[in-house]
């Protein structure tokens, strides 16, 4: 009895411990990288930066610019994007009562590849507009699988919407293979945006994608509650007074603002929002009061890690990082499900 | 489509003779000074856009064609690492490896660069490099014989070596010239299939490789086939039994093992004149998609399939 309330309930210790292990991996990510700086330099440079303390960490121009240009944005920006992508996850798996349903759904995967390809064949791979027109795409993906659900099935059933976004997935796909295929010198760049990567320069992708991510989490966090009510069948929840098809649009908005930005400065990673949320679940509790805000932390700090893997595991190269996810994702989750004798639902 | 550079004018090479004779004269005259400080002269330098505080010394080339030239230029063990595809020569082969097309910033920081060459951007890595301080040379990819001299000058003025970098573009010019002289054999132009993979993608005129056929009078079967203009567009199996062509190159022998024998292998293809007259040839892939000084290996390549062709009756 214990046991199943706690699992109602956010209780201390995953929140500590899923922390833990965000900071341990920040920090490997700041300290670790190709180029061998010593942890003792890096910890300086970093601390000689806050306000007061002024330390001498004894590193040259380059190496800080290594700490400040190039890792430390980096592993904020793993943290985000892991975060967005898991807390969106959970809630589509929540609306849609799917455990198979990831943030890609209703088309932000197709959507996002199209804006980027057109972007990348219009203006090159380094341009600006590339995250902004794969940020359009995807949230026009969503719009029209949402006007096609709500013309279908009148907004009331989530089996449609989800039916309107394989519609719409496979067309927007369609027509970016199209376009790709009309222009295979732009291939290469192409298939490196749609692997994923997190190659970032500075704080611009950061400060891009952090209000999005901000509204979206905050949205979400605030929407756990009714994802339970959801989570016992749309017309229970009409007889509590939880209109389904409102919670669905909110948090199908959120999620996609979240979704779309996360997409446009990372490319497409996958399985971050379906193995870290069921982690989760498994793990821990069934009630999305407990799934999102874990879900959030633990996104975010298996990204970082799996960075970390991307950067260093075939040293000097790196690895695609939607390679790292599924690769070492995989396998764990297999374990999770393995030990694991609770089953999918509420 | 554009004619190669002429070969060089004699002012060009009284200008060689006398930066070699200035430069062999500084170098005497320093006394106890180290050797490169004559070579040092003229740094810092800016080449396309990017400043070069000093002599490089340390060069990263993530470009199997640059590298060739780096080489070429006797800058070779100036070279700390190279791609996966800098193959040639062989000691390049024998650098430290990165991947051309996973490159992090930080990894090539790593090798301490006083210079980056890269061919390939997946799209901050230029930006990531110029955060950390260390010049990169960007080339894309070239379209005629002139962006090919003008990309190994680049090279030349990067590396501190104008002189050599004169020779070796005068060389390469030269032959570029002797290979075309003889211009097209008399008759209607022959035309050929040039193939990149074995699902048919190939080169139109518009692409560095076809222009260099287009100097032997050859016509390209897939100037027609190209309407997005890419340059690179995949034909099908039927448009090229329908173009019959002359002759058949095959850039796609390392990659992808095809030869004379599976092209005659593939269903129909054994109708083809070029087939039946024994005119497929087999190039070598790399040396057929480097723009360095092999390109004149790759010519000289499709001018003895020229003559034969022409030979034929």
């Amino acid at each position: 009895m214990t046991r199943s309330r706690a699992l109602r309930r956010l209780s201390p210790l995953p929140v500590g411990v899923l922390l833990l292990l965000l900071l341990g991996a920040m920090a490997a990510g700041v300290l670790v990288g190709a180029v061998g700086l010593s942890p003792r330099a890096v910890l300086a440079e970093l601390a000689d930066r806050l306000p007061v303390i002024s330390v001498d960490s004894g590193l040259g121009e380059r190496s800080a610019a290594i700490v400040w240009d190039l890792r430390l944005p980096r592993v904020v920006l793993a943290a985000l994007v892991g975060a967005t992508l898991a807390a969106a996850g959970a809630s589509y798996q929540g609306v849609f009562r799917n455990p198979l349903a990831d943030p890609y759904l209703l088309g932000v995967a197709a959507g996002a590849g199209l804006g980027a390809t057109l972007g990348i064949v219009g203006t090159g791979p380094a341009s600006p507009l590339v995250p902004a027109a794969a940020f359009a795409g995807a949230v026009v993906a969503v719009l029209l699988t949402y006007a096609l659900g709500s013309a279908a099935g009148g907004g009331r059933s989530g089996t449609t919407l989800v039916l309107a976004g394989v519609a719409v997935a496979a067309f927007f796909t369609a027509v970016q293979t199209f376009v790709q295929q009309r222009h295979a010198d732009t291939v290469r760049e192409v298939y490196s945006w749609i692997l994923g990567r997190l190659s970032t320069v500075g704080w611009s992708e950061v400060t891009l994608l952090a209000p999005y991510a901000a509204v979206s989490l905050v949205v979400l966090l605030f929407h756990r509650r009714l994802l339970d009510v959801l989570a016992v069948g749309e017309e229970e929840a009409a007889t509590l007074g939880v209109s389904a098809s409102r919670v669905r649009l909110v948090v199908v908005a959120a999620a996609t603002l979240g979704t779309a930005a996360a997409v446009a400065v990372s490319g497409l990673i996958g399985f971050v929002g379906i193995v870290v949320p069921h982690a989760v679940r498994l793990l821990v509790g069934s009630s999305y009061r407990v799934i999102l805000p874990l879900s959030v932390l633990g996104g975010a700090a298996f990204l970082v890690l799996a960075d970390l893997g991307a950067r260093t595991l075939a040293a000097p190269a790196e690895v695609p990082l939607g390679v790292i996810t599924a690769f070492v994702g995989a396998p764990f989750f297999a374990v999770v499900l393995r030990s694991s004798r609770r089953g999918w639902g509420p | 489509m554009k004619t190669g550079r002429t070969a060089p004018s004699p002012a060009l090479v009284l200008t060689l003779v006398l930066t070699l004779t200035l430069a062999a004269g500084c170098g005497g005259g320093g006394g106890g000074e180290p050797p490169t400080t004559a070579a040092s002269a003229g740094f810092p330098v800016e080449v396309a856009g990017t400043l070069i505080p000093a002599e490089p010394q340390r060069i990263v080339s993530a470009s199997a064609s640059h590298t060739e030239i780096l080489y070429a230029l006797g800058a070779g063990e100036r070279v700390v690492a190279s791609d996966q595809f800098s193959n040639y020569p062989a000691a390049a082969e024998a650098t430290p490896k990165l991947d051309a097309f996973n490159l992090g910033a930080e990894s090539v920081a790593a090798f301490d660069p006083d210079l980056v060459v890269l061919s390939y951007d997946p799209g901050d890595l230029q930006a990531g490099l110029a955060a950390l301080g260390i010049p990169t040379l960007l080339f894309g990819p070239p379209l005629t014989l002139g962006d090919v001299y003008a990309q190994m000058r680049a090279l030349g003025a990067a590396t501190g070596l104008q002189a050599e970098v004169e020779i070796l573009v005068a060389e390469v010019g030269g032959e570029v010239e002797r290979l075309t002289a003889a211009g097209a054999p008399a008759g209607d132009p022959m035309t050929y299939y040039y193939e990149l993979d074995p699902t048919f993608y190939s080169v139109t005129s518009q692409t560095f490789v076809g222009g260099l056929f287009a100097l032997l009078g050859l016509q390209n079967i897939a100037d027609a086939a190209d309407a997005a203009g890419t340059g690179y567009p995949q034909l099908s199996a039927e448009f090229i039994l329908a173009a019959d062509p002359d002759l058949i190159f095959l850039a796609d022998t390392r990659c992808c093992a095809q030869s004379a024998e599976t092209v005659a292998g593939r269903p129909g293809w054994s109708v083809l004149r070029a087939v039946r007259q024994g005119r497929v040839f087999a190039l070598d892939d790399d040396v057929a998609s480097r723009w360095g000084p092999r390109l004149v290996d790759l010519l000289a390549a499709a001018a003895d399939a020229v003559s034969l062709g022409a030979a034929a009756p």
